[in-house]
């Protein structure tokens, strides 16, 4: 589960990482409210107006604004909140901005120069350990950094029996190049950064960037945090956190009748059993001409029920052209999801204006093949792979 | 021969009196393989299926003599279940849960290195050896005797590869359902390096996704130790970056964990790539003569 800046920094604090504070606000008149008592809070005199939303490069995009006085903060706030906020991991049509955090200004001048440091949280799935990555070149993407000067990248690798060393801090601090107060600081930084992500059960801690203020201060300005979904039933505080105005209507939908959907931007929808065989079913769809509407991994059990919520999903998608249905029956029987699909067609009645192509294969499928073909449905039927991806050339030709 | 699972494997249903473990372990039985018990805590000295309950599976071992477990234990508890069966001294312990938080499988893998023992999944199908021992939710029909081994992150795609090698008229040694999430047990590369040591398997069929680097690794390895020949298929090349589908390891993070990406190291490596899941038994057909 994806959360907001805000959100995410507010799970920081919670274990003692030092954050850019900052409120969030809903409208331009919350926002002046907000900076009057971030400055009577931190004495900030500037303020960066930042828009919530699920996607990274908010700046690139116009969503992240200094202010310099309340008017400003006003102003700018206004015009963020209400725009769809195009980056470049928007989708083209951007994401509407419905909240902004009014953030203290860190970036004063002081004793030292501040400078930017990159650091994340996550799993190295080939070693099945957590791993901090950070690097010196906060504040720009990591990915063009990792290209670029992947010596500048550099990893600590946790060992589950013992957690986080302190001499694996100590490293961290020492590699970006810190003494005296910024380095103590940094070493906190980083053992409580590591607490926040194994206590919150997160599978993504982005910080990008950590900065060294000019008073030698360590601190995030941004937090990209990702929770394990399959861990949030014992975070019920967090799993309140999730914005379901961020994610896709349709996604959303599938998701409360149980169906595993991801939306596409193709013209062919499909609903497989496995994610698997579903992968290898969009696959099979673009080899065939056409392109995947959808994901959709019906589960187990393809009764009528169960179909139907799955048609409905699948026919919220407008563009969608033909729908293939591809189930490898085993446990479940191929003649039971065959009548399942004749029922759910019928109880459908008109709402079906595409065409249906239906691939049964395993158990009983030459009877639900058959069962398929005397229903007199409009439903192309076809048993083994090949066959389906030849009947989805067809129907879109 | 065969890997992993075999006749004489003495087979635990860990999870045994739930709906799930019920509803398979009964298939299993139906299937010829040999289960000798089930382990419910709280619930030991009972009968299930005809068989003994037991309440830990130390017990399950000292008493039945239990080598092989199948895991249906909720998520929540999955990771606990592994370590125990680990700590009994259990060989194969094959995990089908599905959901198990990440967190607590960076633990149970971390503890199971030092015991001496094979974990298979989570999130897997399971293992099963044609004619000798399903242990797993596979239907058993699909996979006939003969000498093609499998290996695959997914379920339904398996059964489908499956069925394809058996409409050509051969067969599968052993299928070995490695599983869909981040943190597995055993990697693509151990399990083909399982049946490439393996004599009566003549092919291998090694069904991978996006997301990891499983699929590079055991290609490099083929490449340096293989004897026989492999076909490969990547699932998810229609896949968005960033998108988890289905299976919690299945997301592309960046340019080296794509569909295309795999399926080119392992076209270097001498693996027989198959672009369409359904040419898939053609491919091992041709390769084998």
């Amino acid at each position: 589960m994806n959360l907001h800046e805000y959100q995410g920094k507010e799970i920081l604090a919670s274990y003692g990482v030092r954050v850019q504070r900052g409120i969030v606000a809903n409208n331009a008149t919350e926002a002046v409210a907000a900076a009057k008592e971030l400055t009577a809070e931190t004495g900030t005199g500037w303020y960066v107006i930042k828009a919530q939303v699920h996607a990274g490069g908010r700046g690139k995009g116009g969503g992240v604004k200094l202010a310099k006085n309340l008017q400003e903060v006003e102003e700018i706030a206004g015009n963020i909140i209400g725009m769809d906020l195009v980056t470049p991991q928007t989708p083209p049509e951007g994401k509407h901005v419905r909240k902004v955090l009014v953030a203290e200004d860190v970036y004063y001048p002081g004793d030292s120069e501040t400078s930017e440091f990159y650091m994340s949280v996550l799993l190295n799935r080939g070693s099945g350990k957590n791993m901090i990555m950070y690097s010196t070149e906060g504040g720009m993407d990591i990915e063009e950094v990792a290209e670029k000067t992947p010596h500048l990248i550099f990893t600590e690798e946790i060992d589950p029996s013992v957690g986080l060393q302190g001499f694996q801090a100590r490293r961290v601090a020492f590699n970006l190049g810190l003494s005296g107060a910024a380095f103590k600081e940094m070493v906190k930084f980083v053992s409580s950064l590591y607490t926040a992500y194994t206590k919150s059960d997160s599978s993504l801690f982005e910080i990008n960037p950590v900065l060294k203020t000019s008073d030698d201060k360590i601190l995030a300005v941004d937090a990209k945090v990702v929770i394990d979904d399959n861990a949030l039933y014992r975070h019920k505080d967090i799993a309140e956190m999730r914005d379901i105005t961020e994610e896709n209507p349709i996604e959303v939908e599938a998701k409360a009748v149980g169906l595993n959907y991801v939306d596409l931007d193709g013209n062919v929808g499909c609903m497989v059993n496995g994610a698997g065989l579903a992968m290898a079913t969009m696959d099979l769809i673009k080899q065939a001409g056409g392109e995947p509407a959808n994901f959709l991994d019906v589960g187990g059990t393809a009764d009528a029920k169960r179909v139907e919520e799955a048609f409905r999903i699948i026919l919220k998608d407008p563009n969608v052209k033909a729908i293939l249905i591809n189930i490898f029956g085993g446990i479940v029987r191929c003649d039971r999801v065959a009548q399942g699909v004749v029922d759910a067609y019928k109880n459908m009645g008109d709402a079906i204006k595409v065409p249906i192509i239906v691939r049964l294969q395993g158990t009983n499928a030459e009877i639900a093949k058959e069962l398929i073909d005397n229903s007199g449905l409009a439903v192309h039927s076809a048993v083994m792979f090949q066959e389906a991806a030849d009947k989805v050339k067809e129907v879109l030709a | 021969m065969s890997v992993l699972v075999n006749k004489d494997s003495k087979i635990i249903v860990q999870g045994f009196t739930g709906s799930e473990g019920t509803f398979h372990a009964e298939q299993m039985i139906a299937y010829g393989t040999n289960v000798v018990g089930g382990v419910t805590p709280g619930k030991g000295g009972q009968e299930h299926l005809g068989k003994p309950v037991f309440n830990t599976v130390q017990e399950a071992v000292e008493k039945v003599g239990a080598d092989t477990t199948i895991i249906f234990v909720p998520p929540a508890f999955a990771a606990d279940a592994i370590m125990e069966a680990a700590d009994a001294g259990i060989k194969v312990i094959i995990t089908i849960t599905e959901g198990i938080p990440v967190a607590d499988m960076i633990k149970a893998f971390d503890y199971i290195k030092s015991k001496d023992c094979r974990l298979i999944g989570p999130n897997c199908p399971g293992v099963i050896t044609p004619g000798e021992a399903k242990v797993g939710i596979m239907p058993g029909f699909v996979f006939k005797e003969g000498e093609v081994g499998i290996v695959s992150k997914s379920g339904t795609l398996t059964y489908e590869a499956a069925d394809q090698v058996v409409r050509q008229g051969l067969g599968i040694t052993t299928a070995i359902g490695i599983g869909g999430d981040p943190i597995i047990g055993t990697t693509t590369k151990e399990a083909v390096e399982l049946l490439m040591n393996d004599d009566d398997t003549k092919c291998i069929v090694m069904i991978g996704e996006i997301g990891g680097q499983l699929e590079p690794e055991a290609a490099k390895w083929v490449k340096e130790n293989g004897t026989k020949p492999v076909v490969g298929f990547i699932a998810g090349e229609t896949a968005p970056k960033g998108r988890t589908m289905g299976h919690a390891g299945a997301i592309v993070g960046g340019a080296e964990d794509t569909a295309e990406a795999k399926k080119a190291i392992m076209k270097e490596c001498g693996i027989h790539v198959v672009d369409s899941p359904a040419e898939i038994g053609k491919k091992v057909k041709e390769v084998l003569s």
